[in-house]
């Protein structure tokens, strides 16, 4: 494979990789504090998407204010969620609040078939996304310069929430002593609410770049990202937002890598991501940065 | 004859060490207390001995063998048991499966065996019920034998958290905390019933308490922890007259009953 | 509760033996009289019914919450049918890629096909039980799904044993109502008798409290794999049956919406309980024909409304949440059925209506 191939991947991996990160962040805080594996993330990357759609669609908002609005309206989505569905199995076996987690995945997935219909709709790429720029050999989108742009700045936003703000370091307390941080006083069904809202917000920023790079939405879109972006928060280890971030992207660039380097086992890349998982368990449970053990 | 011994054990979770430099020699037949104020590591070293924690240093041997770092189910097969100071029943199960369960690590037949119900399981299994039952008459809970474990009130789970140790086999028993939340009278019972058993069964026990009732009353030989560390060991009359013990626990305003 | 409620006493041997004496006198009576469409509702439950059991010993009796289901019916399926389709048809249906040999040469008999797939099944579970195994609640679900999802992928590309996306065809239709409800009185017998065992027993300890199962002399991966192996040989042979019945099979039908729907099953009828899964097996069944008629257009008077396809899910997803939320024990909880209860009931309602008098 000649340099430029390889840069060529390089950048369809790190797009990838952003896409990935910015996702599992999602996952990854919702595990830390509550220890729930929320399944019904992919799906609220989906909800995001067909929100963006329908603001530009029936709005006619022009693009950044209709993926602005998207993204408020997944944040409110999650919060919805936890509060509607997780909050009441708060205090139940931790099977019941997956097997809720389930069931909500589900009833996203089918209310949207239901609701959008189950053909793909073509999403709408903005000229400023959709630029080609050659150089030499290279072929690629600005939309692959933007992503992993828009996902540094967004993690450095998340980060500094996290990690400079009382409601951040509420979220980290949460995560690692829930009983006691409520005895001290804290709302913690407010900041859990929160971590959702971010969580989500994230993941539609997530999905809507997704949508811009592949320009199809369908209910059925969130499944396999979200269960990668899953792979890759355990990756990084489970609980760390950086850890997320650099699985995402770490995930994304091997499963580009893999693809490129070997063409013919391309229709198994789906299935990579888990064999990776499965490594990972086996021989490092507690991942890249690893803080917990999954327990 | 020593049945069992730790050398040198010590814990360390990060940058906390719960339990540092612990040894402790225990002779076939002994009856001994380990106490301390809150905190100061005792369920850890159970922890470590039972092999649901992995020393961070140290050996623990017992019968001659060296058993650190085994998985607790391996540790319970060759004869340590324990209770645990949470009790940790089998909520769902019957009373009498409760202890059943502590069974299965002997039995012999195999899963075909049980779905076709050949002689040998049958006979096995009537072992274990009968064995359990002559357990639960030991601790007074044979009329609850098919209740759920769930029902029974406090005193009477921790009866039956005992009996269930007990249905293990062991040699040596660990009981944590065993007089947790009993009022005098009960404790009192809870004393005869310890050495009873111990006669009975041919036990060798090791006791993590605060009531220092139980401990001064039945323990031949004590050993004291203070923050992970080990101040003071000796007969209870010694130690009631330790200074340091004293103080350890003037610390806090813990240790119920007089010396 | 530890003792057998269905084969202990002689009675209860007698009325266990004369249910199933008549169910197969229904089964004889509907092979003549029932229409096609009845017939494949009945082999449908009986199949669902031999899932959800077989489900709901990983999930239910031990505790370990897999998603397993739809990764072992596939298999099963697959192995099933890769053996019993004739060379010929064989031929005629891998056009991109030739079947590799020795598979396209055999042709064995239904019987021997559905054992195989069993024993394959099983023994793949417990290749996957070692990995899987090490990681505990949320982390075997993930890992579960995602071996589903493994063997979807591996199914789709491998042209020359799986038949890719074209998946198998040509399937002669072995599956009939003695096939499904037999093998289903198998199951059931089976994993009744191991859940009231002392290795049933375990499981439920394990399920309980881990830890303290452990304390006691339990080595719980043991266990577990057994679970786990057994779960997937009778879903292995499910999945055989199942293929035989609708004669087609391709990647696409093993999805994780098979899973989610034994999910609801075992969920509603009560994580645990053998007798409530075998109840909402068959609610279910039903139930969905029902439920299709909200996605079909229909009328209430003069108002026509219209079909909503897709809706039956909506409505499934909403009361597994409901469920969760408020009756998390389902339909049976952890209680199971027991000639003695019957009775009991029978006599408390007879006394009652005496009294009303």
């Amino acid at each position: 494979m000649t340099f430029q191939m390889f840069l060529q991947q390089l950048i369809n991996g790190v797009s990838l990789g952003s896409l990935y990160g910015l996702i599992a962040i999602g996952y990854t805080m919702v595990y830390g504090i509550l220890r729930l594996i929320n399944f019904a993330h992919g799906d609220v990357l989906m909800v995001g998407c067909y929100f963006a759609f329908y603001a530009l669609l029936i709005f006619s908002l022009p693009w950044y204010a209709s993926f602005l609005v998207a993204i408020l309206l997944t944040a409110l989505l999650g919060i919805a969620i936890d509060r509607g569905a997780y909050l009441p199995v708060r205090k139940a076996p931790r099977i019941s609040a997956l097997i809720t987690a389930i069931g909500v995945s589900f009833l996203l997935e089918n209310l949207a078939l239901v609701i959008f219909g189950g053909r793909p709709k073509a999403f709408y790429r903005p000229p400023i996304f959709g630029k080609v720029i050659e150089w030499g050999d290279l072929h690629f989108l600005t939309l692959s310069l933007w992503i992993p742009a828009i996902t540094f700045i967004l993690i450095i936003f998340l980060l500094l929430i996290v990690y400079r703000t009382r409601t951040g370091m509420a979220m980290r307390a949460i995560a690692r002593d829930m009983e006691t941080v409520r005895l001290m006083g804290v709302d913690v069904n407010r900041i859990t609410s929160i971590t959702f809202a971010l969580g989500s917000a994230l993941a539609a920023a997530g999905g809507i770049m997704w949508a811009l790079k592949f320009p199809q939405i369908d209910p059925y879109m969130g499944i396999v990202p979200g269960l990668k972006a899953f792979v890759a928060a355990v990756l990084g280890g489970i609980g760390n937002v950086i850890g997320a971030a650099l699985g995402g992207f770490l995930l994304g660039l091997l499963e580009i890598m893999l693809v490129a380097l070997m063409p013919s086992l391309g229709g198994y890349k789906d299935a990579f991501a888990f064999l990776i998982l499965i490594g990972i368990l086996l021989f490092r449970p507690i991942g890249i940065m690893g803080e917990k053990l999954p327990d | 004859m020593t049945l069992f011994s730790a050398e040198h054990l010590a814990m360390i979770f990060g940058g906390l060490t719960a339990v540092d430099d612990f040894s402790l020699e225990i002779k076939g037949g002994d009856l001994i207390g380990l106490i301390g104020p809150n905190g100061a590591g005792k369920t850890t070293v159970f922890n470590m001995i039972t092999g649901n924690l992995k020393p961070t240093q140290g050996k623990i041997f017992f019968q001659g063998e060296e058993i650190t770092g085994l998985k607790p189910n391996a540790i319970t097969r060759r004869g340590i048991a324990r209770t645990f100071q949470n009790i940790r029943l089998f909520q769902d199960l019957p009373v009498i499966e409760n202890v059943m369960i502590s069974y299965h690590g002997r039995l012999h037949s195999s899963f075909i065996g049980a779905v076709l119900q050949t002689p040998l399981y049958n006979r096995e299994e009537k072992e274990m019920r009968d064995g359990a039952m002559a357990l639960l008459q030991r601790v007074r809970l044979t009329d609850f034998a098919n209740e759920r474990a769930g029902v029974l009130s406090y005193g009477q789970q921790r009866r039956l958290e005992i009996a269930r140790a007990l249905a293990t086999n062991p040699k040596l028993l660990l009981l944590d905390e065993p007089a947790a939340g009993m009022n005098p009278q009960e404790t009192q019972e809870l004393m005869d019933f310890i050495l009873k058993i111990k006669e009975g069964f041919k036990l060798t026990v090791l006791l993590i308490e605060h009531d220092m009732r139980v401990v001064m009353g039945i323990c031949q030989w004590i050993k004291v922890l203070d923050y992970g560390a080990a101040i003071a060991e000796g007969t209870p009359k010694e130690i009631q007259n330790n200074p340091q013990v004293i103080a350890a626990y003037l610390g806090e305003a813990g240790g119920k009953g007089t010396a | 509760m530890g003792v057998d409620f269905l084969m202990n006493k002689p009675r209860d041997r007698i009325l266990t033996g004369l249910s199933i004496i008549g169910l197969f006198t229904f089964l004889y009576w509907a092979k003549g009289n029932a229409s096609e469409y009845q017939i494949r509702l009945l082999n449908n439950c009986a199949i669902f019914i031999t899932l959800a059991v077989s489900y709901n010993l990983i999930n239910g009796i031990c505790g370990q919450f897999s998603l397993e289901p739809n990764a072992f019916v596939a298999i099963g399926a697959y192995t099933s049918s890769l053996l019993t389709i004739s060379p010929a048809e064989k031929q005629v249906s891998f056009i991109i890629e030739p079947l590799i040999w020795p598979l396209s040469v055999i042709s064995l008999p239904f019987w021997l096909s559905l054992l195989a797939a069993g024993v394959v099944t099983a023994f793949l579970a417990f290749l996957m039980g070692f990995p899987v195994f090490r990681v505990r609640g949320d982390y075997l679900a993930i890992v579960t799904l995602g071996f589903g999802e493994v063997v979807r992928v591996v199914a789709n590309n491998l042209q020359n044993i799986t038949n890719g996306p074209l998946g198998l065809k040509g399937l002669v239709p072995h599956t009939n109502l003695w096939w499904s409800f037999g093998f289903m009185i198998f199951t059931l017998f089976f994993i009744w008798r191991l859940t009231k065992s002392s290795f049933g027993r375990a499981m439920k300890a394990i399920r309980e409290d881990e830890v303290a199962a452990e304390a006691m002399g339990i080595r719980s991966f043991r266990y577990k794999m057994m679970a786990f192996t057994v779960s997937g040989f009778f879903e292995g042979i499910a999945g055989g049956l199942l293929a035989h019945l609708i004669t087609t099979i391709s990647p696409a039908l093993f999805t994780f919406f098979l899973t989610f729907n034994l999910l609801i099953i075992i969920v509603v009828g009560g994580l645990g309980s053998i007798t409530g899964s075998v109840i909402s097996s068959v609610l279910f069944v039903f139930g969905s024909e029902a439920l299709r008629a909200v996605e079909e257009p229909f009328s209430i008077g003069s108002l026509q409304i219209p079909g909503i396809p897709g809706m039956r899910m909506v409505i499934f997803a909403i009361i597994l949440i409901i469920v969760m939320i408020f009756a998390r024990q389902g339909i049976m909880g952890r209680g199971e059925f027991s000639w003695q209860r019957l009775m009991d009931g029978l006599r408390r309602a007879e006394g009652r209506l005496r009294n009303s008098r």
